[in-house]
């Protein structure tokens, strides 16, 4: 009997000592790149709301410089209502775009787009893009904020994070240093350069500043419910919290009535 | 099934009753089935995971009015719901969520009867039953996994299936059964998305023989000593009703904490990432809840017997009953066997993180020695204990353990 006890205590000892990495519980992935520094989001938390300047100035950035390569298939313009654009800037913003359509004698024909039209894609299709892009293919950025780990510092960090490859890297033909880049090796050119967009509200248009303003437009594009879900969960938790005190008071009251309770 | 027992003046209830006694079928197994007087919340965890059941059978169902199974379509249509419909959002993240929910609530269960002994005569059959559920529920998490189509569900859903070509002669014949066709591929989804919505009534079909079984041999208890008479039960209702209403309250909140704060972050970001079976992510991870049994499957170095030990992990809790010999239920008193039981818990965890983590280094060799130790938990520690063991003093009834006295009432 004690030697069983000494026998578990020695294999409590064991595992316990195998269970230090425990602390590692998120898988080691530094192969795939430097964590981004962690940065202040307004959204983030549970009073989380998205800074809708921000937002606007974000699609600006996406729209005048990122969206010559890449698409947002899943957005439509009628979506940027929700980002403080009124309907007829709506309007006009997709009136700019020409939608492909077949016409009522059957040919081929453009209309202007409207507020329900999804977002117009830089190229007609896979084989295109990559041929302008020197074989990488610009990937769709509608979900790109949840498809990285902690993606909106991802990309605020991906956006700034180009520089000149250490000595002893060899870099591939067409590639680029980055930082932040599973692989440091990425086959997008710097597409931020200063001043490179002229915000309507003045903000001074920073390399840092624009990366931070696409992160936050592209973190709402994956996510355009955050704000509705948030705010419903607040409502939801004070609900339960009450109902749970009551539940509670109930069970004690209830479970008077019969002893050793 | 007896015949009516309705205390009842009406008429017409009376009449029906008499002729299909459903009514008071539902009030002996949900009002009147007598439990112990003793149960503790980790009994809760029965009815909470009856609860799950039901909301993902819920949010399951009216998702799939507006899922598309088409692998040019599956990934756009879930974004659909994501984006276009009315609380959709809502609706995906409680059911993909709510299996995480499940699983917690169901392995907690599960960790209760081991600890109180709950396998042990007369409820070997009501034990087998829930390793059954079990076993249907991982089917239908992972098919359910597979659906959104994203990078992991096409990468985890070819390795998984894969797994089936370990068996000699007719694995192939049975990865290509499973796969519709030469891989995984739209014919795959579409089977998975069939067999994603028929599993779930399968297990409520289980889940019936499991309160069945419950019902006739009665629910064990913290003690795990028999009921001996009146004094030492209360009836389900309302004592245990209110109980588990609170109990399922506070669990909603946990729930709720996932769901609307903190949605993606039992996920895997990579599936955001439509399915492209020309690139394969650089590690591909199930669900947490699968974790441990990963961690099983990797620690041996040969395709079949990887898969053996992992299909043994749970086959072998269908034979505890009878590798644990010892005639006292519950841990409280089996003090040697209370401290297996936490070391089992810890080694179940310590391979939790082998399996979250790629099999390089140090984790190969603690996840080897942590599937080693799980099987010798079961294969020769319970067992020996058993014998061995110098069990403490157990109490006479539970009414006197709990009154400290004859029962007064």
């Amino acid at each position: 009997m004690t030697k069983m006890r000494a026998l578990f205590a020695g294999a409590a000892v064991a595992l316990s000592l195998g269970a230090v990495p425990l602390a590692a519980l998120q898988p080691a992935r530094a192969a795939e790149g430097i964590a981004p520094p962690a940065l202040e989001w307004p959204q983030a938390g549970p009073f989380g709301v998205f800074d809708r300047p921000a937002l606007q100035r974000g699609y600006q950035v996406y729209k005048e410089v990122c969206a010559a390569c890449h698409s947002m298939r899943l957005l439509s313009y009628r979506n940027l209502q929700d980002i403080g654009f009124s309907e007829d800037q709506v309007k006009a913003i997709a009136a700019q775009d020409q939608v492909a359509v077949i016409d009522d004698n059957g040919d081929a024909a453009t209309r202007p787009g409207l507020p329900s039209d999804p977002f117009h894609s830089p190229f007609p299709n896979e084989n295109a893009a990559r041929a302008s892009n020197g074989g990488a293919l610009p990937p769709d950025l509608s979900l790109m904020a949840k498809a990285r780990k902690d993606g909106t510092n991802y990309l605020a960090a991906l956006l700034t994070g180009f520089s000149e490859p250490p000595a002893d890297v060899k870099m591939a033909d067409g590639k680029y240093y980055n930082e932040y880049f599973p692989g440091h090796q990425i086959g997008m050119p710097p597409p931020l350069t200063a001043d490179q967009v002229t915000y309507e509200d003045g903000t001074a248009a920073t390399v840092p500043q624009m990366a931070h303003d696409v992160a936050t437009f592209l973190s709402w594009a994956a996510e355009p419910k955050l704000e509705e879900r948030k705010r419903l969960g607040l409502k939801v938790m004070a609900f339960l919290a009450v109902l749970s005190v009551l539940t509670y008071l109930c069970y004690r009251r209830v479970r008077r009535r019969v002893q050793g309770h | 099934m007896s015949g009516s027992t309705l205390p009842t003046n009406n008429k017409a209830i009376k009449w029906f009753d008499e002729r299909l006694p459903l009514l008071s079928l539902l009030r002996d197994s949900l009002v009147i089935y007598p439990a112990p007087r003793n149960l503790n919340y980790w009994w809760s965890f029965g009815s909470l995971a009856g609860f799950m059941l039901v909301a993902q059978l819920v949010t399951g169902i009216m998702l799939a009015m507006h899922y598309t199974p088409h692998v040019t379509l599956a990934f756009t249509s879930v974004e659909h719901i994501m984006r276009d419909v009315n609380y959709g959002w809502l609706l995906r993240y409680a059911h993909a969520n709510g299996a995480s929910m499940f699983f917690i609530v169901v392995y907690i269960h599960i960790f209760r009867g081991l600890y109180y002994g709950s396998y042990k005569a007369p409820r070997e059959v009501l034990w087998w039953l829930g390793v059954i559920i079990l076993l249907l529920m991982m089917a239908t998490a992972f098919m359910g996994y597979v659906l959104p189509w994203g990078q992991m569900s096409y990468w985890g859903a070819t390795v998984i299936t894969n797994l089936f070509s370990a068996i000699p002669k007719l694995g192939e014949a049975i990865v290509t059964l499973l796969w519709g066709g030469p891989s995984v591929a739209n014919p795959t989804l579409n089977r998975f998305y069939s067999l994603h919505y028929l599993l779930p009534f399968v297990i409520v079909g289980v889940v019936i023989l499991h309160l069945w079984a419950l019902h006739t041999s009665k629910s064990n208890n913290p003690l795990g000593i028999d009921i001996k008479g009146e004094q030492d039960m209360i009836p389900f209702h309302p004592y245990y009703t209110v109980k588990d209403l609170f109990g399922i309250c506070v669990f909603l909140m946990f729930y709720a904490y996932w769901v609307f704060f903190n949605p993606n972050g039992l996920g895997e970001p990579d599936n955001y990432i439509e399915a492209n079976i020309l690139v394969t992510p650089q590690h591909i991870v199930p669900e947490w809840y699968f974790l441990p049994f990963y961690a099983i499957l990797r620690a041996i170095p040969s395709k079949l017997f990887g898969v053996l030990a992992m299909i043994s992990a749970i086959i072998v809790l269908f034979f505890l009953p009878w590798l644990d010999r010892s005639k006292v239920r519950s841990a409280r008193f089996r003090p040697v066997y209370r401290q297996a039981f936490w070391i089992f818990a810890v080694d179940c965890v310590i391979l939790g993180v082998v399996g979250a983590n790629p099999p390089e280094g140090h984790w190969v060799l603690i996840g080897r020695l942590a599937t080693l130790y799980y099987f010798t938990h079961f294969l020769v520690i319970v067992p020996v204990i058993s014998i061995f063991e110098k069990t403490l003093p157990l109490p006479d009834s539970i009414a006197k353990a709990v009154l400290g006295g004859p029962a007064k009432h």
